[in-house]
C-alpha cells in the first residue's frame, strides 16, 4: 500500500500530466495571418500551347492512309508566362514550365499572398504560348477584400479563362 | 569524450534524476518514465477502442462529418463526447511518450549493437504516428481541420512528387466532395493498422514485452484523462469555410506544430529538418559507440538442457536445440545478433554454483569477459582477505552491477565488493557460499526497479532470492542477513548509506538469525 505522501505525489503528477496535455492540445492559439489581413491565392493548372504545322499534300501522300493527320504537333508544351499586378504595380511574375519528362504535362502554380484588407485594382496577365508576344489572357478588376477573406485567382477555359473567386 | 557522448551522458543523468524523483511517488513498477513504451501501447489501445466508436457514428458526407462529430460533443457528451476527448488526448499523450521514449533510449545508449533492430524499426513509427495524427484532425472538418489540410498539402507540394499542387483540392468551398472524407477515414484507419504492424516488428526481438503498464498506472492515467475530458472536452471549432482564413486556431502543439514551423521558416527548411532527423536517427547506431562485449558461450559438456537460460534471457537470444552429445537432452544456442552480453543466462544456470569441486569452475553458459570461475576466484580472494580481519569485525560482501551504483567504492578492510555485468548474473548460491564462509551479511544491489539496463536482471534476482524463481536461494540462508538495494548509476551515496545502515543492524544485534552452517572446503582451489 503506498504511503499517503506517495498518493498525494501521484495525484499531483497525474494532474500535472493531464494539465500539460490538456493545455498544449489547444493552446496557445495560433494566428496564421493578422486580423486585418486577407489572402490572395494564385493557383493554376493549365496546358501550355504548342506550335502546330500544317502538313503539305506531298507529306500527307507519303504517310500511311490511317496516319494522315493534317497537323504536325510537337509533343512538348510551351512555358506559360504569368504576371500579377496590384494597383498597377507588379506583384508577382513567373514562367511556369510544363511537367513531365517530355514536357508535355500541365504547367502549374500555387502561391499565397498576404495583403491588408481593402479595395485594390487587381490584374492578371497570362501568355500560354510563348511563341507569341504579349499576353493572350488578361483579367483586371477592382476587388474588395474583407479581413480573413480568401480570393482565388484561377484559370479555366470553360469559364472564359482567368477568373477571380 | 566526444560531444555526442557528453550530451548523451548528461541526458542520461537528467533522466535518472527525474526517474528517481518519480520513484518517490510511484515506485519503480508504476513509474511512468520507466515504462514509456508500454504507456505508448496503452494510449494506442485507448485510441483504437475510442476510434471504433467514433467510426461507427461518423457520417462521411461534407455536411455530415462536421455535424455527426459535433453531435457527440453536444448532445451525447456523456458517452460520445467523453470518448472523443479521450481519443484526442490519448493521441497527444501517445506522441509525447513516443518522443520521450525515443530520447530516453538514446540517452541510455540503447540504439546500437543488439538493440539496432528495435531502434531502426522504431524510426518509421514516428512518421506513421504523425501521418495518422494529422489526418485525424482533418476528419472533424472544422476551421482547424481546414488549416491543417491546406498547410499539409502546401508542405507536400514542395516535394517533386505531384503533377498538380495538391493544395488546389482546398481552393474553394466547392473543391472537395463527400468521397474525400471516405478516403480520409480509410487512411486514418489504415495508417494506424500499419503502425500496429510496425510495433509488432519493433518489439519482436525482445522477450516478455511490457504490452501494458501496471494496472495502477493505467487506472491513474485513465482517471486523469476522464477528468480532463469532463473539465475540458475536445470540441470542434466553427465549420470549415475555404473562402476564409481561419483565425485564432486552438492548435494542438503536440501534433500540428509542424504548420507554424513551416510558416515561420519554409517548406524547404521543414523537409530538410524532417528528412535530416530521420536520416540521423537511422545513422545513429552506425556512429562511433562503445565496442560490443563478447557474447555468452555455451559449454556443451556442462549444459544439461534445463532451459532456464532460455526462459530468463530478456532478448530471446537463446534457443534450445537437440544436444549433440547427450541423447534425449537439449542444449542452449546463443544468437550472436541478439545477445546483450548481460550474463543473466550465467546467473540462471544451475551449474554456476561455487560449491562445485571442480578446480576450474565450468558452467553450462558463461560470459568470456567475466566467467563464473573468475567470480568464484574473486570471491575466494575477498573472503580470504576478510578472514584476515580481527575477530568480531562485521564483514560484508556486496554484489553489484556495472550499470548501477558503483559498488567498488564500498570496498574496505571489512567489506568486499564485487561488480558484475548485471546483477541478474549472480547465481544465488554465491550468497550462500559467502555467508557459509563466515561473512556476516550480503548486500545485493542493482538498478532501480523497472530501470534495469537489461530489462529483467533485477526482477529475476528478486524472484530468485525470494524463492520464486530457479535457481532460487536456498532456505537455509536467513533473509535478515541479506539486503537487496536498488540504486541507479548516480546513487553511490545512497548505496553507501544503505551499506552503513545494514552494517549497523548487523552490529547492534538487530539481526537475530544465526549464520548458516559453515562450509568445509575440501579442495585446494577453495583457498
Amino acid at each position: 500500500m503506498p504511503k499517503p505522501a506517495a498518493i498525494v505525489g501521484q495525484i499531483i503528477l497525474y494532474g500535472a500530466f493531464a494539465a500539460f496535455i490538456g493545455y498544449f492540445a489547444t493552446a496557445p492559439t495560433y494566428k496564421q495571418i493578422p486580423d486585418d489581413a486577407a489572402l490572395i491565392k494564385l493557383s493554376m493548372s493549365h496546358l501550355g500551347g504548342r506550335e502546330c504545322r500544317q502538313r503539305t499534300a506531298e507529306e500527307l501522300a507519303k504517310m500511311p492512309p490511317n496516319m494522315r493527320a493534317p497537323l504536325d504537333c510537337p509533343r512538348g508544351r510551351s512555358d506559360i508566362k504569368l504576371q500579377l499586378e496590384l494597383d498597377g504595380k507588379p506583384m508577382f511574375e513567373t514562367v511556369m514550365h510544363p511537367t513531365g519528362l517530355s514536357k508535355d504535362g500541365v504547367s502549374t502554380v500555387y502561391k499565397r499572398f498576404e495583403i491588408k484588407a481593402g479595395t485594390y485594382q487587381l490584374a492578371v496577365k497570362m501568355n500560354d504560348n510563348l511563341v507569341n508576344p504579349g499576353f493572350n489572357y488578361v483579367k483586371e478588376a477592382q476587388v474588395t477584400l474583407k479581413p480573413a477573406q480568401v480570393l482565388v485567382i484561377d484559370f479555366n477555359p470553360d469559364k472564359g479563362g482567368l477568373f477571380f473567386q | 569524450m566526444s560531444v555526442h557522448a557528453a550530451l548523451r551522458g548528461n541526458a542520461q543523468t537528467l533522466f535518472e534524476r527525474i526517474e528517481n524523483f518519480f520513484d518517490a511517488s510511484f515506485g519503480g513498477a508504476d513509474n511512468p518514465l520507466r515504462h514509456l513504451g508500454a504507456l505508448g501501447l496503452y494510449f494506442l489501445w485507448i485510441l483504437v477502442a475510442t476510434g471504433l466508436y467514433l467510426y461507427t457514428v461518423l457520417d462521411t458526407s461534407i455536411e455530415g462529418v462536421y455535424s455527426s462529430i459535433g453531435y457527440l460533443s453536444q448532445q451525447q457528451w456523456y458517452l460520445g463526447g467523453i470518448l472523443r476527448s479521450l481519443h484526442r488526448y490519448a493521441s497527444d499523450a501517445f506522441v509525447l511518450v513516443m518522443m520521450l521514449h525515443l530520447v530516453r533510449e538514446w540517452a541510455y545508449g540503447r540504439y546500437y549493437g543488439f538493440r539496432l533492430y528495435s531502434w531502426v524499426t522504431g524510426v518509421p513509427l514516428i512518421w506513421l504516428a504523425y501521418i495518422s495524427g494529422i489526418g485525424g484532425y482533418w476528419i472533424v472538418w472544422d476551421r482547424l481541420a481546414q488549416f491543417s489540410a491546406i498547410a499539409t498539402t502546401e508542405l507536400l507540394d514542395w516535394l517533386p512528387f505531384f503533377n498538380e499542387p495538391t493544395a488546389r483540392n482546398f481552393l474553394a468551398p466547392d473543391s472537395i466532395s463527400d468521397r474525400f472524407f471516405t478516403v480520409l477515414v480509410f487512411i486514418h484507419i489504415g495508417v494506424p493498422l500499419m503502425l500496429i504492424l510496425g510495433l509488432w516488428a519493433h518489439v519482436n526481438r525482445i522477450s516478455r514485452v511490457d504490452y501494458l503498464p501496471s494496472r495502477r498506472l493505467m487506472l491513474g492515467i485513465l482517471a486523469s484523462f476522464l477528468a480532463l475530458a469532463v473539465i475540458k472536452p475536445a470540441l470542434s471549432g466553427a465549420p470549415a469555410n475555404l473562402a476564409l482564413v481561419p483565425a485564432d486556431l486552438p492548435l494542438d502543439w503536440f501534433i500540428l506544430f509542424i504548420h507554424p514551423l513551416t510558416d515561420i521558416t519554409s517548406p524547404a527548411a521543414v523537409w530538410t529538418l524532417i528528412f535530416g532527423a530521420t536520416i540521423l536517427l537511422f545513422a545513429l547506431p552506425f556512429l562511433p559507440h562503445p565496442k560490443a562485449q563478447p557474447i555468452a558461450l555455451v559449454d556443451a559438456a556442462n549444459c544439461n538442457g534445463c532451459s532456464r537460460c532460455h526462459a530468463d534471457c530478456p532478448y530471446e537470444a537463446i534457443t534450445m536445440a537437440v544436444h549433440p552429445d547427450k541423447p534425449g537432452h537439449k542444449i542452449a544456442l546463443v544468437d550472436r545478433d541478439l545477445c546483450a552480453s548481460c550474463g543473466i543466462c550465467a546467473g540462471s544456470c544451475p551449474s554456476s554454483t561455487p560449491f562445485r569441486s571442480q578446480e576450474k569452475l565450468m558452467t553450462g553458459i558463461d560470459m568470456p569477459q567475466q566467467p563464473v570461475d573468475a567470480m568464484r576466484q574473486q570471491l575466494e580472494t575477498e573472503l580470504g582477505r576478510l578472514r584476515m580481519q580481527p575477530a568480531g569485525t562485521t564483514q560484508l560482501v556486496v554484489f553489484g552491477c556495472d550499470k548501477g551504483a558503483d559498488v567498488r567504492g564500498l570496498a574496505s578492510a571489512n567489506t568486499a565488493a564485487i561488480s558484475l555485468l548485471c546483477t541478474g548474473m549472480l547465481p544465488p548460491s554465491f550468497i550462500e557460499y559467502a555467508l557459509r564462509s563466515g561473512v556476516d551479511g550480503i548486500m545485493v544491489t542493482g538498478c532501480r526497479e523497472g530501470g534495469c539496463d537489461f530489462r529483467l536482471g533485477m526482477q529475476w534476482t528478486q524472484e530468485r532470492l525470494a524463492h520464486q524463481r530457479e535457481p532460487h536461494l536456498r532456505s537455509l540462508v536467513p533473509q535478515d542477513r541479506l539486503r537487496l538495494v536498488f540504486a541507479s548509476r548516480n546513487e553511490n551515496k545512497q548505496l553507501a548509506a544503505a551499506a552503513n545502515e545494514f552494517r549497523t543492524q548487523l552490529e547492534t544485534r538487530m539481526v537475530t538469525s544465526s549464520k548458516p552452517p559453515a562450509y568445509s572446503r575440501r579442495t585446494l582451489h577453495h583457498a
